[in-house]
């Protein structure tokens, strides 16, 4: 007996435009765009350091100009995506384990006394896994840690 | 609430050039699931029309359909959800259909056997085994949340790497190898891991995170191949760290 | 033995690069890319040449920038892959030419952090 004839259903050529969720996420990698551009920026800034004050100067003023500094204030809203997204998806690839965190209750016994069931509850400590939330919290202090000491150096 | 919602359900006989819609008008009970709908269509307005469903409650994995341009169990998707209507019933996405609402599922079922979804031992050949093997509440709450896999599919239609890369082997296969390598009984992670390093195994996935969210048993593929992208990775670093035949 | 792929690498590389990114970017933009030149704050030219000049900033901002370009290579030659519907053929040298521009890129970081 012959195969029948299945259709194979198009896919357009705009699918990530289709869910809010797929566009998010296309948008989310398109960040690796002003990734890119934050260290050619960020290079060109070391070199004009680099070839005395004057050339730093002309650098600044160049940085300065309207369309630059949209630029890079575009940048920085897809970098702060790209942060956001970076740390909320770490805890799903990276299991973190601690012996004493994820206590939880996983089944609860019931007894029946004086005609009404009433919880005794037991706890069952399971998994000794750090919870997601907390794992994301842990590298949000580590981004200011960081974004302070930097300032800091740059500033003081 | 109105007595009666509009389904627009996809057609197709194979033979044809594409897929037409049918309208169909059905009551509307407030514990009516979209499953409730089709029957409701093929016992008394349109006996042609095709389509897979068993257990209707939520445990067999074969009624999954596009509701309304998302991928769902049809017997524990509500038509009230949808009122006023008219709701969109078309089969999953990213799968040949083969008639109405009946997709060709081919491509899964030689995919999955790739990954060894069962425990591997290497024990001596043909021995009995005269005891049990012990597992511990911990050690199964260990993979326990990948084991719920009902093999529904939805996944792979919600997944848009799927559809674009014919060769990716998909969300449920790479949960369903993370159940087994995470199975304290299992011995086959070695042989898992050959399959699933290639560039059809996991890393096409981009982590677009979709097969989650349309997942109905929660079993999280998505984090599952993040934790084998890592779990490569690591044991690549380590084949090269470490001396020949150290391990 | 395990197979000798280079996808698992390429994946750390993007993923070191990806920290990077994350942890780092957003502060040295705001400083370098719109607080300074803006004029919202003044550092001293002498002392920022004595930073950038310090052997270890050299090899902190090689590192970094090395790895973000990396993990812009890996990510982009998949975006454009998906997002434009690419044949699969088009994967290899996609990813040469992405791997390539960010070998060429680190070059130019590694001669701009040397002679700075």
């Amino acid at each position: 007996m012959s195969a029948p004839a299945t259709y194979r259903q198009p896919v357009s050529r705009l699918w990530w435009l289709k869910k809010p969720t797929y566009l998010l996420f296309m948008l989310r990698e398109l960040t690796c765009v002003f990734v890119a551009w934050s260290v050619v920026f960020l290079t060109m800034f070391v070199y004009a350091i680099g070839r005395g004050e004057a050339a730093y100067r002309r650098f600044l003023d160049w940085a300065a100009s309207p369309v630059v500094v949209v630029v890079n204030l575009v940048a920085l809203a897809f970098l702060v995506l790209h942060t956001v997204t970076w740390f909320a998806l770490t805890p799903k690839a990276a299991v973190v384990r601690a012996p004493r965190a994820g206590r939880r209750v996983v089944a609860t016994k019931m007894v029946y006394v004086a005609g009404k069931v009433r919880p005794a509850a037991t706890v069952i400590q399971v998994g000794g896994r750090v919870p997601g939330a907390a794992v994301i919290a842990a590298q949000y202090v580590g981004l200011v840690v960081v974004s302070v000491f930097i300032a800091w150096l740059v500033l003081r | 609430m109105p007595d009666s919602i509009q389904m627009r359900v996809t057609r197709y006989t194979p033979g044809d050039s594409a897929p037409t819609v049918a309208d169909y008008d059905v009551p509307l009970r407030q514990d009516w699931s979209v499953l409730d709908g089709l029957n409701h269509i093929k016992d008394n307005l349109d006996g042609s029309l095709s389509y897979r469903w068993s257990c209707r409650m939520g445990i067999c994995g074969s009624c999954g359909m596009n509701v309304q341009g998302t991928p769902k169990l049809t017997c524990g998707t509500f038509l009230s959800d949808y009122a006023p209507g008219p709701v969109r019933v078309e089969p999953l996405t990213n799968f040949p259909i083969v008639r109405d609402l009946v997709v060709d599922i081919d491509d899964f079922m030689e995919k999955l056997p790739k990954v060894k979804p069962w425990i591997v031992r290497n024990d001596e050949a043909g021995a009995l085994i005269d005891r049990e093997y012990l597992q511990t509440p911990e050690e199964l709450e260990e993979y326990k949340q990948f084991s719920n896999c009902i093999n529904c599919m939805l996944c792979y239609a919600a997944c848009p790497v799927y559809g674009l890369d014919e060769d990716f082997i998909g969300p449920a296969a790479i949960a369903l190898a993370e159940r087994y390598d995470l199975d304290t009984r299992d011995r086959g992670r070695r042989e898992r891991l050959d399959v699933l390093i290639e560039r059809e195994g996991v890393w096409g996935c981009t982590f677009v995170g979709e097969c989650t969210r349309v997942c109905p048993k929660h079993v999280d593929p998505a984090g599952a191949i993040q934790r084998y992208k890592l779990e490569a990775a690591k044991e690549s670093v380590m084949a090269v760290l470490l001396p020949r035949g150290a391990l | 033995m395990i197979k000798r792929r280079l996808a698992p690498f390429q994946w750390l590389l993007f993923s070191g690069g990806g920290v990077m990114a994350a942890v780092f970017l957003p502060i040295l933009v705001v400083l370098f890319a719109l607080a300074i030149p803006l004029g919202l704050v003044h550092p001293d030219y002498g002392y920022l040449h004595a930073i950038f000049s310090f052997w270890l900033t050299r090899l902190v901002v090689l590192g970094l920038f090395v790895l973000m370009l990396f993990h812009w290579a890996h990510r982009f030659k998949y975006t454009l892959i998906d997002g434009l519907r690419l044949a699969h053929a088009v994967e290899t040298p996609l990813g040469v030419v992405c791997y390539g521009a960010a070998i060429l890129g680190s070059v130019a970081v590694l001669l701009v952090v040397l002679t700075v």
